[in-house]
């Protein structure tokens, strides 16, 4: 291979086409380079949730939980958002839930997140699995230490006091273990593909 | 009439750093940019159309970046697409530069992808808080934690597999100048040692933020043949995705990963994969996705991934699969970028172009690229030889 090729020379110099040498007019000669500036930008959203949402934040309010049940599949969602994603289907039915549950799988973070300010780390985050649903949602579990959470546990809402709550799932300030026996989880081994579904 | 060969003649990469202040971002993508067409031997004036990829505009805070970029890219008057499908953006946005030859659209694609994680906030962007489910993820670390304590659980993998898969990649990472990190003195029990961020994942077993961007240059059979430096041609693309929230998902090893994986590597005729590929270079922004994605691409069985780990079978010195020979993910993380230099770095594999990092006499090697909630995919498979 000839000595000009690409590989041959120092992969990180910068290359000389756009390295050139640009001249600056005296009044500049000098100055101090600006290599940035921070432009902070902030954005309002109105949300607009939608009547599977809509149902369920209302729901909330009353320290209910309510999913959405798929007519082709039977799987139950929650938070609903009126569709089933395989069947690619609306759902069809609204499933009142328990407020209890299990620990699909969590995790203890260790490092301060900004927008939580309130949330003192470690604390841990994880997957519920409701009773009666299909999918996971997303919690904090709460009056235990984050080294004893395990996976199978079985856990229940804890639910802001009566005069504060709202159409949020914010209501629900975490889980906290029933003292139950663990859920006993036999989805080890691969749970086996799941075929795209006809149109 | 099939598709159209096609052929991968120039790679270009900016050193990935923390900070590039020195360039702005039109001029750290020119700069791949202009490395990929010295490598290929070509002009600006050659290339038909510019493919260009980033994840969410959200994160650098410039909306729809690459109408900005064209004049950067030599794109004014071509045709120039923006790809995006989050993390794997990088691996999509090659896989659709070369549809643009194989389906004869285009002679001459110039693909780019790019980040600039020093004038954005990743971790912030990606926290967004949802009026309907209570705000307590932190960023990508937060969500994927509890996918991996699930794999640890299912497979009873020893708790330090995840830090050999990390000294490994900061290992491999000294042989590769681009490389964002080079830790030169880090030994396996400094890893072990550092800080738990995310339990189970420690702060090394974790990407850093990057700035970077990697652009390579694709052209037709004739093209290629007629190229008389060195050429990586296409043996299979595949892109898929899926919802990351159905029941009975296996989070661990998604639907829409091992069936992308089936289909790259049937284009490719690839039967026995493990024996058959000669270097992987693979998603792995979280230590613990090397023994995942083994098992989910294929290489190992259920199970088995972090056996291979263990063995040294996917190190760059002595193993029989080399993973990540360039560091990976886990040493350089321009997030828009980090897919297509996986697909960049399996081509420089088989060109025999790989440098200090290169796997002795490699004729094919995988590109692999995942985002979102492990629900995009997007993978290619590249040899010395036509396909």
């Amino acid at each position: 291979m000839s000595a000009d090729r690409p590989e041959a020379r120092d992969p990180l110099a910068a290359p000389a086409a756009l390295s050139a040498p640009v001249t600056l007019p005296e009044a500049l000669a000098g100055a101090e380079p600006v290599e940035s500036v921070c432009t902070p930008i902030r954005m309002a959203y109105t949300y607009t949730p939608g009547r599977a949402l809509s149902r369920y934040l209302r729901a909330m309010a009353d320290k209910r939980i309510l999913g959405e049940r798929c007519g082709a599949t039977g799987q139950v969602f929650v938070p609903p958002r009126g569709v089933s994603p395989l069947a690619g289907a609306a759902t069809s039915e609204v499933v009142e839930l328990a407020d209890t549950g299990y620990v699909e799988s969590f995790n203890i973070t260790r490092v301060p997140i900004e927008r939580r300010p309130d949330l003192k780390p470690p604390y841990c985050s994880a997957w519920i699995v409701l009773d009666g649903a299909s999918v996971g949602f997303l919690g904090l579990v709460i009056n235990l230490a984050p080294e004893e959470v395990r996976i199978g546990m079985r856990v229940r809402a804890v639910w802001k006091p009566d005069e504060e709550l709202e159409t949020s799932a914010a209501n629900i300030l975490g889980w906290e273990p029933t003292g139950e026996p663990d859920e006993v989880i036999t989805d080890y081994e691969r749970i086996g593909r799941i075929e795209a579904s006809d149109p | 009439m099939g598709a159209e060969r096609t052929a991968v003649i120039g790679v270009g990469q900016t050193k990935y750093a923390a900070a590039r202040r020195d360039v702005s971002i039109a001029g750290l993508l020119r700069e791949a940019a202009y490395r990929a067409l010295e490598m290929a031997e070509r002009t600006w004036s050659d290339v038909d159309a510019v493919i260009i990829g980033k994840a969410p505009d959200f994160f650098e805070g410039v909306m729809m970046p690459e109408v900005y970029l064209a004049e950067a890219l030599g794109a004014v008057g071509k045709p120039i697409m923006r790809v995006h499908t989050a993390g794997s953006v990088g691996g999509s946005t090659a896989c659709v530069a070369a549809s643009m030859v194989q389906s004869r659209v285009h002679r001459c694609v110039l693909t780019i992808g790019w980040e600039k994680q020093s004038e954005s906030n990743a971790m912030w962007a990606l926290s967004l808080p949802q009026p309907f489910a209570t705000s307590v993820n932190a960023g990508a670390g937060g969500y994927f934690s509890p996918i991996i304590r699930r794999y640890m659980m299912m497979t009873g993998a020893p708790e330090l597999i995840g830090c050999m898969v990390a000294h490994k990649d900061r290992r491999q990472a000294l042989l590769n100048p681009y490389a964002h990190l080079h830790q030169h003195d880090l030994t396996f029990e400094q890893v072990v040692d550092s800080p738990m961020l995310w339990d189970p994942i420690r702060y090394s077993e974790t990407c850093p933020s990057s700035d970077g961007a990697c652009a390579m240059v694709l052209v037709d059979e004739a093209s290629g043949d007629a190229h008389d430096g060195p050429v990586a041609w296409v043996h299979g693309t595949a892109m898929r995705s899926e919802s990351n929230n159905y029941g009975g998902r296996n989070m661990v090893s998604p639907a829409a990963s091992e069936q992308c994986a089936d289909d790259v590597f049937a284009q490719a005729g690839i039967v026995d994969r493990r024996a058959e590929i000669d270097a992987v270079e693979m998603y792995v922004p979280f230590s613990w996705y090397e023994p995942m994605w083994l098992e989910s691409l294929g290489f190992a069985s259920v199970g088995e991934g972090w056996r291979m780990v263990e063995s040294g079978a996917t190190a760059l010195d002595g193993g029989d699969l080399p993973v990540n020979c360039s560091g990976g993910v886990l040493s350089s993380n321009p997030i828009g970028a980090s897919g297509m230099i996986r697909f960049a770095e399996a081509a420089l594999q088989v060109m025999g172009a790989a440098g200090d990092r290169q796997v002795d006499g490699a004729r094919r090697a995988m590109g692999h690229a995942y985002g979102g909630g492990a629900q995009y995919f997007a993978m290619w498979i590249v040899g010395s030889g036509k396909p």
